[in-house]
């Protein structure tokens, strides 16, 4: 290169620092905040109920901040790059929406101390790291309710992705609310080792319906056991988002989680100055899971019956792991009267009585 | 187990066979040219997003094929410019074309994601969809999968019973003689390519369209590759490939159905069946050193230039 070039090449890296540097200054006046998502938004699943939070938020405060999101963010080394951009980028609060987030947002946390961190699913805290989940196994006990009292072939089919502690706990919420309502049915699960494969989705769910079950759902994002029940008449019940429109008629209801609250409530707190590292663990009671409509076909008293759980489990006096709990082997693992520990349901590795199979090693 | 489940496995092993079917065999005339071509994961995933957003603007499946086949093509196309005009080295070529295909089909699809399709209707032959068990297991597919049909059997006699075959199998053993005998070769290269594009597109297509029905980001996951392995374990013979491809989709799906028979067999053990399973198979009706020394394309991955002689 000759010098003459190398001249006006470190002259336009400066104008680009000196450009970029009085930007970031520049929009000082609103709170920034930042959300990092692993997949697409789309128009149903995890990440989409992320967003529906992010934009319930805009709508709350948007006066007083902005946000911005970026999306399809894998999980490794690229995040740490995006959530550093973000932070660098004048974000002083900033949702990493998956749980493979973890140890990036607390190295990148560790860097900006004076900025906030909110990871979702996560297990590890710090001063400046909060995380927060929704008791997903709540809605799960619900549709586990509608699921028990409309299957006739007293087969329900579960579609999972990995067996980890988080979907297993939504199997067995789902198993223990059905047999509250019919003893007689069992539940079967397909692992297809994958969050997102329409394929194998797909696949496993014609293998559940060939093997009788006659009601699905799914701890999988994509909409594609919806779909295949809706194609071969059978009932489904979605998870994450309502997915009515993939399936009006297999589509029963749907557990969905919602996040608009947390979002507001955690903003304003940075706002206020108030904001400290938590463990927030929410559920019906706070409003974070809710089911979708449900399908005209449900009975009005199983409709009241939900109702009626939906209540008992805000107000505190029912708990989905209330016992008696009968593991496989019919031991009881909750005794009558008690109910499961927060740690013990974070740990959870067993089925319930009334799941077929066993739980992958 | 009882009859009608096997039944239903062999059905949906057809379907989940299919897209094998269509990028192997393509792929299968671009090797037996002397080409290799290891872009099928790229050319796949972007004939999937092409076809699905011509179904999902147009609603017609013919339109969704078409732009799926020549998007596809068209990616062939760009590795064909690549390597048999400027001469660059096939294998580095096509794994670019593979990570290219799938950041642009990522991009194209970024507003389709996890957008529903209609789906392609079955069609029951009438008569023959009849027969018990052999009309639900042969003549009650949707189109696509019948055309696949037609394609394996319009490659075999390409290949093994037409003069054009002849001269595609020869520039694959020895192009130097076939340019000698007045053929060229570059050209017949070019349409072997572009037609193993167009197939890998179809596949694709297949997927997106008829398949799932839906787009989602890499939702390929490693069929191009299982296809390319296809053609080298089925030692290049279609009837191999496409008991290749159908054995493979039935252990998916018999994978699955063992799960939900609740077998006492690690999940994440059985998710590697289906590649397992096919590779032993494969191997074993194929160890014949002489059989594989007679369909592997001789010149297969080395670049020709005429005027190199």
């Amino acid at each position: 290169m000759t010098s003459m070039k190398k001249q006006v090449l470190s002259v336009f890296i400066l104008l680009a620092c000196v450009a970029g540097f009085s930007l970031s200054a520049w929009a000082g006046d609103k709170l920034k905040v930042g959300f990092v998502y692993i997949s697409p938004i789309g128009d149903a699943g995890w990440t989409y109920q992320h967003d529906l939070g992010r934009r319930e938020l805009e709508k709350n405060l948007g006066d007083k901040i902005e946000t911005k999101f970026i999306e399809g963010v894998p999980e490794g080394p690229e995040a740490e790059r995006v959530i550093r951009d973000l932070a660098k980028s004048g974000h002083d609060l900033i949702f990493t929406t998956s749980f493979g987030y973890m140890n990036p947002t607390l190295k990148v946390a560790k860097m900006f101390p004076k900025k906030h961190f909110e990871h979702s699913t996560g297990y590890k805290t710090s001063k400046n790291v909060g995380t927060y989940m929704c008791r997903f196994y709540e809605g799960r006990y619900l549709t586990g309710i509608v699921a028990g009292k409309m299957s006739k072939s007293n087969v329900l089919g579960y579609v999972a992705a990995f067996p980890i502690p988080e979907v297993i706990r939504g199997i067995n919420a789902f198993t223990l609310g059905a047999r509250s309502v019919n003893p007689d049915v069992k539940v079967k699960v397909i692992w297809v080792n994958s969050w997102f494969d329409p394929g194998k989705e797909r696949e496993a769910s014609e293998a559940l319906i060939t093997q009788g079950a006659d009601v699905i759902t799914h701890h999988t994002d994509s909409t594609a056991p919806v779909l295949t029940a809706e194609e071969k008449g059978v009932y489904a019940i979605a998870y994450h988002s309502d997915m009515s429109k993939y399936g009006p008629k297999a589509h029963l209801t749907a557990a969905t989680h919602v996040y608009g609250d947390f979002y507001t409530k955690t903003t304003q707190a940075v706002l206020d100055n108030t904001w400290k590292s938590e463990a927030v663990w929410s559920g019906i009671k706070e409003g974070s899971i809710k089911l979708a409509p449900m399908n005209p076909v449900v009975p009005a008293d199983v409709v009241a019956l939900v109702d009626k759980t939906t209540k008992a489990i805000a107000d505190g006096s029912f708990h989905p792991f209330q016992g008696p709990v009968k593991d496989q082997s019919g031991k009881v693992v909750v005794e009558a009267g008690k109910s499961l520990s927060d740690k013990d349901l974070l740990g959870m590795n067993y089925y319930v009585e009334g799941v077929l199979g066993n739980v992958p090693k | 187990m009882d009859f009608d489940i096997f039944l239903q496995i062999l059905i949906a092993a057809v379907a989940a066979g299919t897209p094998f079917v269509y990028a192997a065999l393509g792929e299968l005339i671009t090797e037996k040219s002397g080409v290799l071509n290891l872009g099928v994961e790229g050319m796949m995933l972007v004939g999937a997003i092409s076809g699905f957003i011509a179904m999902a603007k147009t609603g017609s499946l013919l339109v969704a094929v078409f732009v799926g086949m020549s998007a596809g093509a068209l990616l062939s196309g760009i590795f064909a410019v690549l390597t048999l005009t400027l001469m660059a080295n096939q294998v580095a070529s096509g794994l670019a074309l593979t990570i290219f295909g799938v950041g642009l089909s990522a991009f194209l699809g970024l507003e389709y994601t996890s957008i529903a399709l209609p789906g392609v209707p079955e069609i029951n032959l009438p008569l023959l969809a009849k027969i018990p068990v052999i009309g639900k297991l042969f003549f009650s597919f949707d189109i696509l999968i019948y055309c696949s049909g037609l394609l394996f059997m319009a490659v075999s006699w390409f290949l093994y019973k037409s003069k054009a075959g002849l001269v595609l199998r020869g520039i694959g053993e020895a192009p130097k003689s076939a340019h000698a005998l007045g053929y060229n070769v570059i050209k017949i290269r070019y349409m072997a390519v572009l037609f193993g594009g167009a197939m890998a597109g179809l596949g694709g297509v297949y997927l997106s369209v008829a398949y799932t029905p839906m787009w989602v980001e890499g939702m390929v996951a490693g069929r191009g590759w299982v296809s390319l392995a296809l053609v080298v374990f089925a030692t290049w013979r279609p009837a191999r490939v496409m008991f290749g491809a159908y054995f493979f989709g039935a252990i998916t799906i018999a994978q699955f159905h063992i799960q939900g028979f609740g077998f006492d067999i690690p999940a994440q053990l059985l998710s590697m069946m289906p590649y397992i399973a096919t590779i032993i198979v494969l191997v074993l009706i194929s160890r014949n050193q002489n059989t594989i020394r007679l369909n592997s394309p001789a010149s297969l991955g080395i670049t020709y230039h005429p005027d190199n002689q």
